[in-house]
């Protein structure tokens, strides 16, 4: 094989990157600069944006709540999926594909068809406004996902594991915590990471279900949003903000990133 | 082969998820259902009203316009998206510091929240402050974004922009599950580049690209937040996909019944996509 700089992936990445340069520069100027004339790197930088974002607590919180339903939803749907995906894997039952089927016909709905029955069913049971509500709402999407992530990562594990447990003398529970969890803990986090995603970029449900005390960023910055060129520098910066869960979640998960997929059936 | 009689283990396994997919899944669509055969006035009182507004959206020009420009978007996405990122992922070095830092890098766009990605492209469209504007100007072009050409461009650029490295990440998993001695053999027999490709790597590409195409599909058909930020479904209908319909209808018009419709024609539209790609996706060999 020949060694030399992978020049296609190199652009296509710096060409994802321009946007993103770009971005933290708006976040750094003013909004007289920004309208002003076009610059590369920001004249006078400022830090004032930043400065308000972690002072004022109307946008910190925002990121906060964002984050609680979003931790929430991983919870919900890494603890369901993981013996639902060993269901799917180990046993063989009337109605088994259809019900493969039907996890994997929710993960293909569109947030836009649920809405209504969401916020209706939130107010019928109290929960409006509330981490909890989006956590569920999104769990529609999520848990077939995580189910079927994990079924592939289950299944790449020999049945004579689970066997060989039971002839050891191992019971259930001890097979299922001490030899398949380690076994498939890779698939674990790559089905964490995945639910994540997927619950941290939307938006539509999340500002839905909220009024005030749970508003993710995106509800934030809606709100505050207005004319956007008038508030282009506040809302860049509060964008930058918004990346960083998400890069800190790509870097612990780099090496898993291509070699945890292609052990699921996600590949 | 662990029969049927075990049904019931695998049932008390399944439950909790089954428990959640029931209140975020199912009784939801069973509320979609109900507004779709009954009219309403604030939500107070439902009056049944059996097919009315199925042969109300089923008649209506403006769905099948919105059904069409969902349809083409999500056609053209693909056909962006999938074969750039095989390309990215085939041309991606196999290992070292280089592939991690690019892989992350890469990744950024995926965790993009919604919302930030419609607020960065439509900054990037602004006239002397966004970036994609000034480059175009600085090419002679003008970013004319009351042209519908131009804006169908801009929004096909952002959806590549925010999920074609799913697609590079996907496949360039699935590539390095190929032992090298497949490489060495088709090199033996004197395999061109074109030829490793379609025999080699395409058929361990199958899989995930099955995968790829049902998720960027289906994200892509329904996509919403993006962009209506951008364009608010302008220049005038031109960017007015399905999503934006159903919005619209249920949530801004309160049109419950016309709105439930809307969603249910498309619940089985998912439904039989999604049949269509598992007879594909669970061939016997891989379900075995």
């Amino acid at each position: 094989m020949t060694r030399r700089l992978p020049l296609a992936p190199v652009v296509y990445v710096l060409l994802l990157m321009t946007p993103v340069y770009w971005l933290i520069t708006m976040s750094l100027k003013t909004n007289g600069e920004i309208m002003g004339r076009f610059t590369f790197i920001p004249q006078e930088p400022t830090i004032s944006n930043f400065a308000l974002l972690f002072s004022d607590s109307a946008w910190y919180i925002g990121y906060v709540n964002a984050l609680i339903y979003v931790l929430i939803n991983v919870l919900i749907s890494v603890i369901v999926a993981v013996p639902a995906a060993y269901a799917l894997s180990r046993y063989r039952f009337p109605g088994h594909r259809q019900l493969f089927f039907g996890f994997l016909m929710f993960r293909m709905m569109a947030p836009a068809i649920l809405l209504v029955p969401f916020v209706q069913l939130a107010s019928d049971l109290n929960i409006f406004d509330t981490h909890i509500a989006v956590a569920i709402a999104h769990c529609f999407f999520n848990v077939p996902l995580a189910i079927w992530i994990l079924e592939g990562f289950i299944s790449t594990v020999p049945r004579e594991l689970d066997e060989s447990a039971s002839i050891d003398g191992f019971g259930f529970g001890r097979f299922f915590f001490r030899l398949l969890l380690p076994q498939i803990a890779p698939g674990i986090a790559v089905t964490a990471f995945f639910c994540f995603m997927f619950s941290w970029v939307e938006f539509l449900l999340a500002n839905a279900l909220t009024a005030v005390d749970a508003k993710p960023i995106g509800g934030v910055m809606t709100r505050a949003g207005g004319v956007l060129s008038a508030n282009i520098s506040m809302l860049s910066a509060a964008s930058v903000i918004g990346l960083i869960p998400g890069i800190i979640l790509i870097i612990f998960m780099r090496k898993h990133l291509a070699r945890g997929f292609s052990m699921g059936r996600v590949v | 082969m662990i029969s049927a009689s075990n049904g019931h283990v695998a049932l008390a396994f399944l439950a909790p998820a089954l428990l959640v997919m029931l209140v975020s899944g199912i009784v939801p669509i069973g509320f979609v259902a109900f507004y779709a055969v009954h009219d309403t006035f604030a939500g107070n009182d439902f009056i049944f009203v059996g097919s009315q507004w199925f042969e109300q959206v089923l008649t209506s020009r403006q769905f099948y316009a919105a059904l069409a420009k969902s349809m083409g978007f999500a056609a053209l996405a693909l056909a962006v998206q999938i074969p750039l990122g095989i390309y990215i992922a085939i041309r991606m070095p196999a290992a070292g510091t280089l592939a991690s830092v690019l892989i992350v890098l890469m990744a950024i766009p995926l965790l993009t929240p919604t919302i930030v990605v419609g607020y960065l492209w439509k900054a990037m469209t602004l006239p002397k402050a966004g970036i994609l504007f000034e480059s175009l100007q600085g090419l002679g072009l003008t970013l004319d974004m009351n042209n519908p050409v131009i804006v169908w461009l801009v929004l096909l650029l952002m959806d590549a922009w925010h999920w074609t490295s799913l697609v590079v990440l996907l496949s360039y998993a699935a590539l390095r599950a190929i032992p090298e001695d497949y490489y060495r053999a088709a090199s033996i027999d004197g395999a061109g580049k074109w030829a490793v490709f379609r025999f080699v790597q395409l058929p361990k590409l199958r899989l995930v690209l099955l995968i790829a195409v049902l998720l960027r599909f289906m994200d892509s058909f329904m996509i919403y937040t993006e962009t209506y930020v951008i364009t608010r479904g302008g220049p005038g209908v031109s960017t007015t996909f399905l999503s934006h319909e159903l919005v619209q209808t249920a949530l801004i018009q309160f049109d419950l019944g016309e709105g439930g419709a809307i969603s249910l024609i498309y619940f089985v539209f998912v439904a039989i996509v999604s049949w269509l790609f598992f007879q594909f996706i669970v061939p016997k060999e891989v379900r075995a």
